[in-house]
């Protein structure tokens, strides 16, 4: 495999690794307390400051920054820089109806380019290559984060965006794409349908996968190698972090190289918060050391990895984390989207007033997610005329949508219908295969 | 003039129709008329039943969101062009009739209709007006 120049921090000896996340938090740290008030107030309350900062473990010390923070301050306010400088907004879902917004300078976008370009390489892209990128374009991270760093890495970019599977196909065939990135289970739905039209995705020039946005398996890893005839790849990140980005698997797949030079990992115990060592299971909690328009000191990703220390039969130093197993929340992700439960009782109270009892089914059909919300019809709603019915059924379908920015079916289902247990109602039903 | 009909929701499934008739049946409450208007997910069972306060408190005691509606009740002669009479009879009023359903057994030879409008007391007095029969919840 050739070797990129831009790939070289992935090789750094690990105690100048360490030496440069130092440097980096102090710098961090510094930016946070002069310019964000929230981080200010949180480091004063514990004496706490750049100076603290002696090894990379002393970050152990300082408060967590949580997706509450993040929707306390909507939009702007864990803002580190001036809106003159802040180049790029995205936008996230957050628990309740409002997003999270997150933004960039130049700088940020340049680091994102970077580690998506090393991303990439670790895949074994490299210029030549044609890049089918079916990610959303938009306020989503996933499709201006691969686009620019596919097109830096100097692949021809096909910026399809996500959706019209049948003009997935005629594209992936046509153009003699090499690489697809979208989510793992967009690529099954994908693979399924060139069967039904007849093209044999094992047959055609693509060779790998870039696929992230949702956990997957495994076994789902092995279906897709098998039906599609390509390697498929782990991709990690988070919109408050970067986006995609964050940790890739490389040709050994084995764990997600996490890109240590920019995003300081740690474990923590996701009921004490306690810091766990390496290669214990616990919350991924994550530090951004080079951001600049939002610092993210300690940010609880909610989700549940270990951090493999052990070299890597590739030769990065980069310490792996291992696939995301679970959350430690109740969030879930359907077709690429984050969706918390919060969200959707948001947008049924939008509708009704007072919160029905309610439960949501996720199923999977030929690779596709598809979410069922059942509502519990309430007194107050009912209506011996069928269009009031419809009508309802039909509102609360448009309340989600405004507010997932996902078309979801909602069935109306009698009251007592939904299980309760111990008075508290199980709320998502997930029967997508793994 | 009015009469209450009971409606309850139900999901569109086998098996649902059945449990609140027999719930009625078991407490003697005769279900006189009924019709079920269903989409594919869910029906609306409506019913006129010989006592709707016990009909009523049956049926929520089981846990079934019920509503009470007032409906009308007409009498019409069961030959052709009998309900399209009748109809003309109301288009002056401007009342508009948000369902209806009909039946002719038992009844030699008249048939009965019950109406939901949005404006019953107007509907009311126009068929009045007209010498049609408008029936009391005795009569049904």
């Amino acid at each position: 495999m050739s070797f990129l120049e831009v790939s070289a921090p992935d090789y750094l000896p690990l105690a100048q690794m360490r030496q440069l996340q130092l440097a980096r938090l102090r710098a961090l740290a510094a930016r946070a307390y002069q310019n964000v008030q929230l981080y200010r107030t949180r480091m004063d309350e514990r004496g706490l400051g750049p100076e603290s900062l002696c090894d990379p473990s002393d970050l152990g010390r300082f408060p967590f920054t949580t997706k509450a923070d993040l929707r306390d301050t909507y939009p702007f306010g864990l803002f580190a820089s001036p809106m003159s400088e802040v180049v790029r907004l995205h936008a996230s879902s957050g628990t309740t109806g409002k997003p999270i917004v997150v933004a960039y300078t130049r700088e940020d976008l340049e680091v994102w380019t970077n580690v998506m370009v090393r991303a990439f390489a670790a895949c074994g892209l490299t210029h030549g290559d044609v890049v089918q990128n079916a990610y959303g374009y938009g306020l989503f991270t996933g499709g201006l984060g691969a686009h620019y760093g596919a097109e830096a890495l100097g692949a021809t970019v096909i910026p399809i965006s996500g959706g019209n599977t049948d003009r997935q196909i005629m594209v992936l065939r046509d153009f003699r794409v090499t690489a697809i990135c979208c989510t793992p289970s967009y690529f099954i739905h994908l693979v399924e349908r060139a069967g039904e039209l007849g093209v044999s995705i094992r047959e055609l020039p693509l060779r790998a996968g870039i696929f992230g946005a949702e956990p997957w398996t495994d076994s789902m890893r092995r279906h897709i190698q098998t039906e599609g005839g390509i390697q498929a790849f782990d991709i990690y990140g988070l919109s408050e972090i970067v986006g995609p980005g964050v940790a890739i698997e490389c040709s050994c797949q084995d764990g997600l190289h996490i890109f240590e030079d920019h995003f300081y990992p740690e474990i923590v115990d996701p009921e004490s918060g306690e810091p766990l060592p390496d290669g214990a299971e616990g919350e991924l909690v994550l530090t951004t050391l080079s951001k600049q328009a939002m610092p993210m000191i300690r940010y609880r990703t909610r989700d549940i990895t270990r951090l493999i220390a052990q070299p890597c039969g590739c030769g990065r130093t980069l310490r792996r984390m291992a696939r995301i197993s679970r959350r430690s929340d109740d969030m879930f992700i359907i077709r690429g989207v984050n969706v918390f439960p919060s969200q959707i009782e948001a947008a049924l109270l939008e509708v009704e007033g007072t919160l029905p009892h309610y439960q949501i089914i996720l199923t999977r059909l030929k690779g596709l997610d598809a979410m069922e919300v059942q509502v519990e019809v309430t007194p107050e709603f009912f209506s011996d005329k069928v269009g009031a019915m419809e009508g309802l059924q039909e509102r609360l379908v448009d309340a989600l949508d405004h507010t997932l920015g996902l078309r979801v079916s909602v069935r109306l289902v009698e009251p007592h219908t939904i299980q309760r247990s111990e008075g508290k109602a199980k709320r998502v039903i997930d029967r997508r295969e793994p | 003039m009015k009469i209450h009909q009971l409606s309850l929701f139900l999901e569109n499934s086998p098996g649902k129709a059945v449990e609140p008739c027999r719930l009625l049946a078991r407490a003697g409450v005769n279900i006189r008329t009924l019709t079920l208007a269903d989409t594919q997910q869910f029906g609306i069972l409506r019913l006129i039943v010989s006592d709707w306060e016990k009909g009523r408190e049956l049926l929520q005691q089981a846990g079934y969101v019920v509503n009470v509606t007032e409906v009308v009740a007409v009498e019409v002669e069961d030959r052709p062009a009998g309900l399209a009479s009748l109809l003309e009879t109301l288009e002056p009023s401007g009342v508009n009739i948000e369902y209806m359903y009909a039946f002719t057994f038992g009844r030699e030879g008249r048939a009965i209709l019950i109406f939901r409008f949005d404006r019953p007391d107007v509907a009311i007095e126009h068929l009045r007006a007209a010498g049609i029969n408008v029936l009391p919840d005795v009569e049904l």
